[in-house]
């Protein structure tokens, strides 16, 4: 066994002990379930093992199963396969559970997921008093259920309303809580963990479980009957609907788990409905997309999957940031937070000075909420420097440049760093719309010049837009991504073009909102639809928040490069026709919503006049265009070499703009909908609405061939 | 073969809660005593029924097990009477009637008493819900709300405001308050007695006819609570079109919860002769239907539709209108679609006023637009019932 150990006493208590080999976390996998059947068989058979303590020679005790697995439901395991799957891991639970001995989890630390499965099989959890030692079953965030039985456990042990709450949250809880819940039934301290479980064993407990004594019935299983039943589970389908919407299934298949377990009263059919409830999940695409991105890309990417080999691994020590206003505050609390000195430079000191104060702002909020301290604040504070001189950028290893939208002004300020930082120094711009390779012919080392994007808030947005310049150097990215390691961010990678990769898909999703306004789709039929899909802000609250004349900028610059060759987007009259009414967004005072002061915003009254409704609109299209439009600019932007991966363009999708996470991220969302599918429906779309839909000749190719983006 | 109504009555209508005038009296009792009643005033052999039908909003509980079968024999019917009961929500009495005339049409039975029964302050609302509200999955793909968002999402989409529904409460509470001054229901309602033989109740206990539409804008709207827990994302999704829901609705003008019962005779031509009796009208047409189940509320113009195709009339041709008022909105919407005045709208108050005993309205609102044809001297009556998960059931008469 490599996972697991077995230690046996002359007292008739065993121990077994999880430890993988391979990791630094206990998790369920294919060989640990082997090695666990095995091991429990073992310890049945053996006539002189009176009790078993379950415990981990890990930090943790266990951190759920091996997602990796997880990901290979989809389209590899059809439903059947996928319930024997769940049903192997309820069957090695269930036989802790009939083994006649009484075994006892001594959960020495974290206990999430098929960590907490095992325990809530065993006869009687002892939990270390320790706050890191969280328990609970957090699987509806990774888009399945709480298998090997635990929806059925769970709500034999803590109830329905218990159960509804954890399980669909996902909460997890500390010691105290989960002994007030009774999901556990003992807290004691760490080093008394073992001798706690030796003295309940030596009390010889009876190793049946409730629900296997003859005439059990679950506490609520009088069902509808009971009218605060009946409510609950109303109120429940509901709450779903209102916090996940109609995309994910999860939260519901939970749900129906906990209430055909509560009725079902025969516990091995009640842990088969569960298994069948899970391989619905399992072999769904949302589950699949969910981990894949959320989880394993996002992993690798914080682990440097694109970081350059063969770059000695670097530290940012001083960092000079340039523009102390929203951006270059956000960036220069983010980094000296990290630990990193920082210079923030502005035009004058009081300036600079009003972006440090960002940071104190952030620390009052922390500290006013109970998470963080004066001292730490002090500390952090300690390490910005706020000032207009430039020559206390000496000794930077990095500087990030967040000034004013403008090549000129970027240039001179360019000029005016180099002349101070050292040779070995990168430079990284956080413009958001001006080509890195531009903005590096200012530079004297062009190849240590590189776009890194933040996105706002930047002490809240996880994502990192990092832009290779033409003639950026692989080590320039690797300083980068080192730096970006640093602050505990997800960094993906885009090759430089308009909007580079980010802006430019965000900008179909607002764009294609105008153009549905401008068609008569009804406005508050737009933001639903948007919002239906999973998108969090409808696209015409979007324009109101940027303010019309960001994006029309962008749309006139590239008027005026690209001339004929630029397809103007199909929204673009709605937003030139509201600017010139004179709304231009929220801070002109109103946009395509008003802003009563002191109310809730609503949607103009004059739209209906400007942009009258016509008749009929199909929900279902006006959804799919959302999810097409930038799911066909990214396709675009691979092609184009802008995006060379596709976990960059998922996780960009997803991170930066809140592409909805149930369908994995753009690229993702093609290969749910099946490339080829995706090809003909655009087509259709194309025809019917225009350019922006219409699949280019290395699309169809890539559909014809069947291959998808992963 | 036609059907007649013959004979109506029903209880008066006390508060559904605790402290209301009925809540010692069982619904079994409620429907053995206007049973009773109207076989005394017509000295009736009850031999000559072939079945009495009960409808109940939530058959459970001392409501359950055909509580009409239980009432007949409580009743001291003759054995021979059968028992039924139906549910469908809030038109099951008005089903119920129309299932014996139906059965009477058909010419398989000769007579049979109609009606419903619901005591909302013993069986309490919840106690009967069932997989439509309840079993995640169904509810949650059906995009199941609670019915006071449907309400106030028909006043959203046809945009009627508060005060539009509170001036409808106003004219509700008014007519009702006219009505009973005078004496509109006397020959309809019976007083119900205790054990001891007393009277308990002999009028509508809800009511208050003094409502304004300036009392009634102290009441905080009484759904948003469910809109903000998740269901306003239930009802968006179904009707993108609705940017915020207009909470309209409170408990000044939506239904009153009571207690009480209705029944209503029906039979034959030869019947009539048999038992001495004189039709009072025919049952022209009756129909059924399912509509939108999330809103739910908004069957009454599409089964009005199908009722007047079947009886071959038109909107014009029907004298007066009773819809229950289940929500102030439902009514306004009814008579926006279908082009009927208020004059001819529950003209004697309805249910914002009165109560609305779920399962019994039905044959309440059938016996009250009857009576006022005759005090009227009109002929054609139409009624109607919204119910849940979007049912909704229609009956025309006509005076004979």
């Amino acid at each position: 066994m490599r996972h697991l150990k077995i230690e046996k006493g002359n007292d008739g208590i065993a121990t077994l002990i999880m430890d993988n080999a391979d990791e630094s976390v206990n998790l369920v996998s294919e060989q640990f379930v082997t090695e666990f059947e095995a091991a429990t068989a073992e310890l049945t058979a053996d006539e002189s093992v009176k009790g078993v303590i379950l415990t981990s020679a890990k930090k943790a005790f266990m951190a759920g199963a091996d997602l990796k697995l997880m990901v290979e439901g989809y389209e590899k395991l059809t439903l059947d396969d996928a319930y024997a799957f769940s049903q192997r891991a309820t069957n090695m639970h269930r036989a802790i559970e009939k083994s006649g001995k009484p075994w006892v989890a001594a959960i020495n630390g974290l206990a999430l997921g098929g960590g907490f499965e095992l325990a809530l099989a065993c006869h009687r959890r002892i939990l270390a008093d320790d706050p890191k030692a969280l328990v609970g079953l957090p699987e509806v965030n990774v888009g399945l259920l709480p298998g090997s039985g635990g929806t059925q456990r769970m709500i034999r042990i803590a109830g329905l309303k218990t159960s509804m709450d954890l399980l669909l949250s996902g909460r997890s809880v500390g010691p105290a809580e989960a002994l007030k819940l009774k999901i556990v039934d003992e807290v004691v301290p760490a080093a008394d963990l073992i001798a706690r479980a030796k003295a309940w064993l030596a009390t010889s407990p009876d190793a049946t479980k409730p629900w296997d004594v003859k005439g059990y019935r679950f506490a609520e299983s009088r069902g509808f009957i009971v009218p605060e039943i009946s409510a609950a589970f109303m109120m429940a389908a509901g709450g779903i609907a209102g916090k996940a919407g109609y995309n994910m299934p999860a939260p519901l298949a939970i749900l129906e788990t906990i209430y055909e377990g509560s009725i079902i009263n025969n516990f091995d059919k009640a842990l088969s409905y569960e298994s069948k409830q899970f391989a619905t999940l399992l072999t769904s695409p949302v589950s699949r997309n969910i981990i894949r991105t959320t989880f394993l890309s996002k992993q690798a990417a914080e682990r440097g999957a694109r970081r350059p080999e063969g770059v000695p691994k670097s530290e940012v020590k001083k960092v000079g940031v340039l523009g102390a206003g929203m951006m270059g505050a956000g960036i220069a609390y983010v980094s000296a937070n990290a630990g990193i000195e920082v210079v923030l430079i502005d035009r004058d000191v009081p300036t600079a000075q009003k972006g440090k104060d960002y940071s104190s702002k952030v620390f009052a909020k922390l500290i006013e909420k109970g998470r963080s301290t004066q001292d730490a604040a002090d500390a952090v504070l300690a390490r910005i420097t706020a000032t207009d001189d430039f020559s206390k950028l000496d000794g930077c290893d990095l500087i990030v440049e967040a000034v004013f939208e403008d090549i000129g002004i970027k240039a001179e300020t360019t000029k005016k760093a180099e002349a101070v930082i050292p040779a070995s120094a990168i430079y990284a711009s956080n413009t958001s719309t001006l080509p890195i390779s531009e903005l590096a012919k200012a530079s004297s080392r062009p190849d240590q010049f590189i776009g890194i994007h933040f996105f706002s808030p930047v002490d809240r947005m996880g994502l990192v837009e990092v832009i290779m310049g033409k003639q950026t150097a692989k080590a320039t990215l690797a300083k980068a991504l080192d730096y970006i390691a640093q602050l505990r961010k997800t960094p993906i990678v885009v090759n430089d073009s308009r909007g580079f990769y980010t802006s430019r898909v965000f900008q179909t999703l607002i764009h294609e909102g105008g153009a549905m306004l401008d068609e008569g789709v009804p406005p508050a039929v737009i933001e639903n639809a948007a919002k239906a899909v999973g998108m969090p802000v409808g696209p015409l609250a979007l324009l109101d928040e940027l303010s019309f004349d960001l994006p029309l900028k962008i749309v006139d610059q590239a008027i005026e490069q690209e001339g004929d060759k630029y397809a103007v987007p199909a929204g673009v009259s709605a937003l030139r026709k509201m600017k010139a009414i004179g709304r231009g967004g929220r801070k002109t005072g109103g946009g395509f919503y008003e802003y009563p002061e002191g109310g809730k915003k609503h949607l103009w009254a004059g739209l209906a006049e400007n942009f009258p409704v016509k008749a009929g609109y199909d929900i279902e299209e006006l959804k799919q265009r959302f999810l097409y439009t930038q799911a066909m600019e990214t396709a675009r932007c691979i092609e184009e070499g802008v995006l060379e991966t596709s976990q960059d363009g998922d996780l960009g999708a997803v991170y930066g703009w809140g592409f909805p996470a149930w369908t994995g991220g753009t690229l993702s969302y093609i290969d749910t909908v099946g490339i080829k599918k995706f090809v003909a429906e655009s087509d259709r779309l194309a025809q019917k609405l225009g350019a922006r839909f219409l699949p280019s000749a290395w699309l169809r190719a890539k559909a014809e061939k069947g291959e998808g983006f992963y | 073969m036609e059907a007649y109504i013959y004979d109506h009555v029903r209880t008066p209508r006390g508060k559904g809660r605790p402290d209301g005038a009925l809540h010692e009296v069982p619904s079994v009792e409620l429907v053995t005593q206007l049973l009773q009643a109207i076989r005394d005033r017509s000295n009736l052999d009850t031999a000559l029924l072939d079945d009495v039908i009960i409808g109940t909003a939530q058959p459970v509980g001392e409501q359950g097990g055909v509580l009409a079968r239980s009432a007949v024999l409580n009743a001291g019917y003759s054995q021979t009477v059968g028992g039924q009961q139906v549910h469908r929500f809030c038109a099951s009495a008005l089903d119920a009637v129309n299932l014996i005339a139906a059965q009477v049409a058909a010419g398989m039975v000769d007579a049979g008493i109609g009606g419903g029964v619901e005591s909302m302050s013993r069986t309490i609302m919840g106690y009967d819900s069932g997989a439509w509200t309840s079993d995640p999955s169904v509810a949650y793909h059906n995009h199941y709300a609670p019915q006071g968002i449907g309400a106030d999402m028909i006043a959203t989409l046809d945009g009627f405001s508060r005060y539009d529904v509170d001036h409808y409460a106003q004219e509700s509470q008014k007519r009702a308050g006219i009505s009973w001054a005078e004496g509109r229901f006397k020959n309809a309602v019976v007083p119900i007695k205790d054990v001891l033989g007393n009277v308990l109740l002999d009028h509508d206990e809800h009511m208050r006819p003094q409502t304004t539409v300036e009392s009634l804008a102290s009441l905080k709207p009484a759904f948003e609570g469910f809109g903000k827990a998740g269901f306003e994302a239930v009802a968006k999704d179904k009707y993108p079109e609705i940017e915020e829901i207009n909470y309209v609705h409170h408990g000044g003008n939506s239904s009153g919860i009571v207690d009480g019962a209705g029944i209503v005779m029906i039979g034959s031509k030869e019947f009539g002769v048999k038992a001495g009796l004189k039709p009072r009208a025919r049952i022209r047409s009756y129909a059924s239907i399912g509509s939108e189940p999330t809103i739910m509320l908004t069957a009454p113009a599409e089964v009005g539709h199908k009722a007047l195709k079947a009886a071959g009339m038109s909107v014009k041709d029907i004298d007066l209108f009773e819809l229950n008022e289940a929500f102030a909105s439902v009514v306004l919407r009814f008579m926006k679609l279908m082009d009927v005045p208020h004059d001819k709208m529950n003209v004697c108050g309805g249910a914002i006023a009165m109560g609305h005993p779920l399962g019994a309205s039905g044959a309440m609102i059938m016996g009250t637009v009857l009576d006022e044809l005759e005090r009227r001297d009109l002929s054609t009556g139409f009624i109607s019932l919204c119910a849940a998960n979007g049912l909704g059931t229609a009956t025309i008469i006509e005076r004979v």
